[in-house]
């Protein structure tokens, strides 16, 4: 195997697992010892400064960094990070005046956001303090976009919303609220020097062929329109019998609120098995808390309908059959079909993307499923002076996603702006900073506690759903915080290794608790990882090799499970091992705030 | 600040036949300087005590005072241990056995406890080819007083404070032969794959099993000019051949070119296989190893490997003809067979 090169930013980002995993790269274990360290303001600070809306992602953020984390793969649990990160949120001081201070001097150019969603928002924050003229429209009357529309009250708050959309909007941003933006042939002909689509996914999925549909249509609804219409309170009750159809998160929305607005028997019914379900396990723990029972293995055949009036809805019963590929399909069982009883039947069964304000005629391109064509790594698309991002981009994700491509996107329309090539993107800000303090001292806290993973409050059910607007999850209290904060194993700091040091004493291999350090002879990857100290059969982590050492050997280390706990460099007698803190921050326009600079707070 | 170790291992850490991991071999977090050889030793002892699948029971380890008389509080934390008197450990360690012949004794010691205060205990155990495993974890100084010169340091060495060493020195090994050791053998703190092999092999070995491990002083013997230094001691390195251990009743897997190889069987069936054998080599010749020794000093070379082995000769339990079973297991029965064996004996002697 060739020598590891830990100058190309990538390797050591791969070895943090939790910002590698976030689509938005946020320096996790930076801000996780800020609130270790009671520093709060500082620590929504770093996650401002990387996925904008840590308030809002702090409770609603689909998490991809937990199943990422390392800790996850030496004990039971990881590290509960998004908890964490609201944590910081509840617990921070006055930030505005830490954020950009505009006016910002004018540099000449006008973009204009389309839909008022983290995606856009995040465009706008990105490209204000650069003196962007930014206008920003929604059919709505606030921003936010689904985070709005779609998440209700009682997971994120709207105060918190409400905070973190109006950091960005009072970076003066020109706001068309109330504006249905119907024709992006007349936006185009305006004065814009760019255009952002972050109008998300906004078309819920139907069940039109199923018999029944349009007899009960009064009492049938589209998840997220019905979920917007509780949102916006133009809807305040619902039947005392609800069927909700979907297995997936917005059908989590749907039946936990409404349980909220009247429904005494509220059932969720899931065409597949319990552990097919795409909704994140603790939003279903979450509902099953509330009491909501979950069908599983059952499609609809008919709304049943009599004299006009819903009656309820008949399902078949299937179970899923695998073919020798791994392929699913849903087998009828022959077991009688099943009727289930409802006044009202809320359908979350997927969402898409939808255009029809796009004329075809302005060149840009789209593909299947009538998803525009854009570049991956510009946004751009087929238009040079049209750029999508969120949802709108690629299909349905996350706000977490939809934050990381508003980053590029306005790496790109101000590239675009200033007339340079979109592929020539600048690097990312990589530092490496140094954590010795003595022989078994280290700038962050490198003893590795073996508590397991703390639970959140909740409210209690009688209290909660009789409110509608009461927040459920109670958040870490500063105390528990700071337990859970000590959890994280800081794998951001690296163990570096400089060979023409190393005496090849074998204390690192000896001290190391798991095993992750080898000297050996070289050979190829396949073969070195069937005889290192431990098997390294996780092909997906990367392994850290040396050059030759004076005999002959390499010195190899798989990053694994590594626990970064230090031990390798206080056991090392020449410092050939040294524990180094690795920042990486992804491309962006500018820097909102600088993390590594000392703060007087 | 670590003083601890984690306590998370591997997840996929493998298991021995018990079902034990490697953990449940270690000890305590060593208090040793950072980079001492005596660390890879102790990582050496538990790796070798993990793969003979040894129940921590059946084990005591004694130990001296010196450095590397610390070391058995950082291994084998699950079994038996005495820390006894600046160099009396071979004493404690014969008394033990007599009194229970069924444990496996492992008695480590360094240069000053063996070659210097301890030199006339160190040498009557060998005579009485006590069965037990010696090591020697030898770094020519005095570590724990700050680096003196100590008998074993060779003529010439140079110490920290720069002054070469005058005195003759003790060659534990070619002692240990002269006294008649049944299982002699060298090696190196930093050669796991040749020191792991041969601590199973002295482990089977019933007798004297005595390796002498050079295990460099990071902190006061690791100077150029040094003989014990990992540098000096890597580049003066000479193998008399590989050495296998092979449990009893294991699958033989390799065979080795006519010449090349050889195979010494143990008394409990078990097999020392060397590979790689140096041309003209026989381990159980002890005049070859004499002389072998004597031409690898000529050179300046260091000797390492298995030097010489005799599986065959008596233990002290044997020579002294004792009982077959551990004092403690003797009842009272046993111990006072009662009137009808006194006159049995007494009969014999008319």
């Amino acid at each position: 195997m060739k020598p590891t090169n830990i100058k190309d930013p990538e390797y050591f980002h791969k070895v943090v697992d939790c910002q590698y995993a976030c689509p938005a790269h946020t320096p996790v274990p930076e801000y996780i010892r800020l609130i270790a360290a009671e520093r709060y303001t500082e620590a929504y600070m770093v996650n401002w400064e990387s996925n904008v809306f840590p308030g809002v992602l702090g409770r609603t953020c689909d998490r991809p960094c937990e199943p990422a984390c390392r800790r996850g793969r030496v004990e039971e649990k990881p590290v509960a990070i998004c908890r964490l990160k609201r944590v910081a949120a509840d617990n921070k001081g006055p930030v505005r005046q830490l954020m950009p201070q505009g006016p910002f001097p004018s540099n000449g150019k006008k973009i204009a956001l389309i839909g008022g969603g983290p995606a856009s928002l995040t465009v706008a924050r990105d490209l204000a303090p650069l003196g962007y003229e930014l206008h920003l429209y929604d059919d709505h009357k606030k921003g936010g976009g689904m985070m709005r529309s779609q998440i209700p009250a009682f997971r994120l708050p709207e105060s918190v919303l409400d905070e973190e959309v109006d950091f960005i909007l009072d970076l003066g941003i020109h706001r068309h609220f109330n504006t249905y933006v119907s024709s992006m042939k007349d936006i185009l002909s305006q004065d814009y020097d760019a255009v952002f689509v972050g109008t998300g996914a906004p078309k819920g999925g139907d069940l039109r062929k199923i018999p029944g549909r349009e007899e009960g249509d009064a009492n049938i609804h589209i998840g997220i329109e019905w979920l917007a219409n509780v949102a916006f309170e133009h809807t305040d009750k619902i039947g005392k019998k609800v069927v909700v159809l979907g297995g997936g998160n917005t059908a989590m929305d749907c039946c936990r609120t409404a349980k909220r607005l009247g429904g005494e028997e509220v059932t969720v019914v899931v065409r597949s098995p319990f552990k097919d379900m795409k909704a994140s396990p603790w939003e279903i723990e979450d509902a099953q808390r509330e009491g909501i029972p979950i069908r599983n293995c059952m499609p609809p055949k008919q709304f049943v309908v009599e004299n006009g009036k819903l009656k309820g809805v008949l399902f078949e019963k299937v179970e899923a059959v695998y073919d020798e590929n791994g392929k699913r399909s849903l087998v009828s069982t022959g077991e009688p079909d099943e009727f289930i009883e409802a006044d009202e039947v809320l359908m979350a069964i997927g969402q898409e993307n939808a255009f029809p304000w796009i004329e075809r005629d302005l060149g840009i391109e789209f593909g299947k499923w009538d998803i525009p064509v854009v570049d991956r790594l510009t946004f751009q698309s087929t238009n040079p002076r049209v750029f999508f991002g969120g949802d709108a981009a690629f299909g349905p994700e996350n706000v977490i996603t939809a934050v990381a491509h508003g980053h590029q996107a306005a790496v790109s329309i101000d590239l675009f702006c200033q007339g340079q090539d979109l592929r020539e993107r600048p690097a990312p800000t990589v530092n490496l900073f140094h954590q010795k303090m003595g022989i078994h001292e280290w700038m962050y806290d490198s003893q590795v506690v073996e508590d397991l993973r703390y639970a959140v409050p909740h409210a209690a059910n009688e209290v909660a759903l009789k409110d509608r607007k009461l927040e459920v999850e109670l958040g870490f209290s500063q105390d528990t915080g700071f337990k859970e904060a000590q959890r994280c194993l800081n794998c951001d700091i690296q163990t570096i290794f400089t060979d023409r040091l190393c005496i090849e004493c074998d204390a690192c291999v000896d001290i190391c608790p798991t095993s992750c350090i080898t000297f050996t002879l070289n050979g190829e990857e396949e073969e070195v990882r069937a005889r290192l100290n431990a098997p390294a059969e996780e092909l997906s982590q990367d392994l850290y090799v040396s050059d030759t050492l004076p005999t002959s050997r390499v010195m190899i280390k798989d990053e694994n499970v590594c626990l970064h706990c230090g031990l390798c460099a206080e056991r090392c007698p020449t410092a050939a091992w040294d524990m180094k803190k690795y920042l990486y921050q992804v491309t962006k326009t500018c820097q909102v705030w600088d993390i590594m600079a000392p703060v007087q707070l | 600040m670590t003083y601890l170790r984690p306590k998370f291992r591997h997840p996929e850490s493998p298991k021995n036949n018990l079902g034990y991991t490697r953990q449940y071999y270690e000890g305590a977090l060593s208090t040793l300087c950072a980079g001492c050889g005596h660390d890879s030793i102790s990582g050496a002892i538990i790796q070798a005590c993990f793969e003979i699948d040894l129940e921590p029971h059946r084990l005591a380890k004694l130990s001296g005072i010196g450095c590397s008389s610390k070391t058995p509080t950082y291994f084998l934390g699950n079994s038996h241990g005495f820390n006894s008197v600046h160099g009396r450990m071979p004493s404690v360690a014969t008394g033990a056995n007599l009194a229970n012949r069924d444990l496996i004794y492992l008695g480590v010691s360094g240069d000053g406890d063996s070659a210097s205060i301890g030199m006339g205990q160190f040498v009557h155990a060998i005579r009485r080819n006590l069965n037990i495993v010696y090591i020697v974890m030898n770094n020519g100084c005095y570590g724990l007083t700050k680096g003196q010169d100590s008998a074993t340091a060779d003529v010439g060495s140079v110490n920290k404070s720069g002054a070469a060493n005058q005195f003759s020195t003790i060659d534990l090994v070619g002692l240990a032969l002269e006294l008649g050791a049944t299982f002699v053998g060298r090696s190196f703190s930093g050669d796991k794959a040749q020191l792991v092999p041969m601590i199973k092999a002295a482990m089977a070995h019933r007798g004297f099993a005595f390796i002498d491990v050079l295990s460099p002083c990071v902190t006061f013997n690791n100077n150029p000019g040094s003989t014990k230094s990992y540098d000096y001691v890597r580049a003066h390195l000479e193998a008399t051949a590989a050495v296998d251990y092979v449990p009893f009743k294991s699958e033989i897997t390799a065979s080795y070119p006519e010449g090349t190889g050889k195979t010494i069987r143990l008394h409990d069936d078990s097999e020392i296989r060397l590979r790689k054998l140096a041309s003209g080599w026989d381990p159980t010749d002890r005049g070859l190893a004499f002389a072998r020794l004597q031409e690898s000093r000529s050179n300046n070379e260091i000797l390492t490997g298995l030097i010489y082995l005799d599986p065959n000769r008596k233990d002290l339990h044997e020579m002294l003809d004792t009982v077959g079973q551990p004092l403690n297991t003797l009842t009272e029965q046993d111990l006072c067979p009662g009137q009808s064996a006194l006159e049995a004996i007494n009969a014999e002697n008319r």
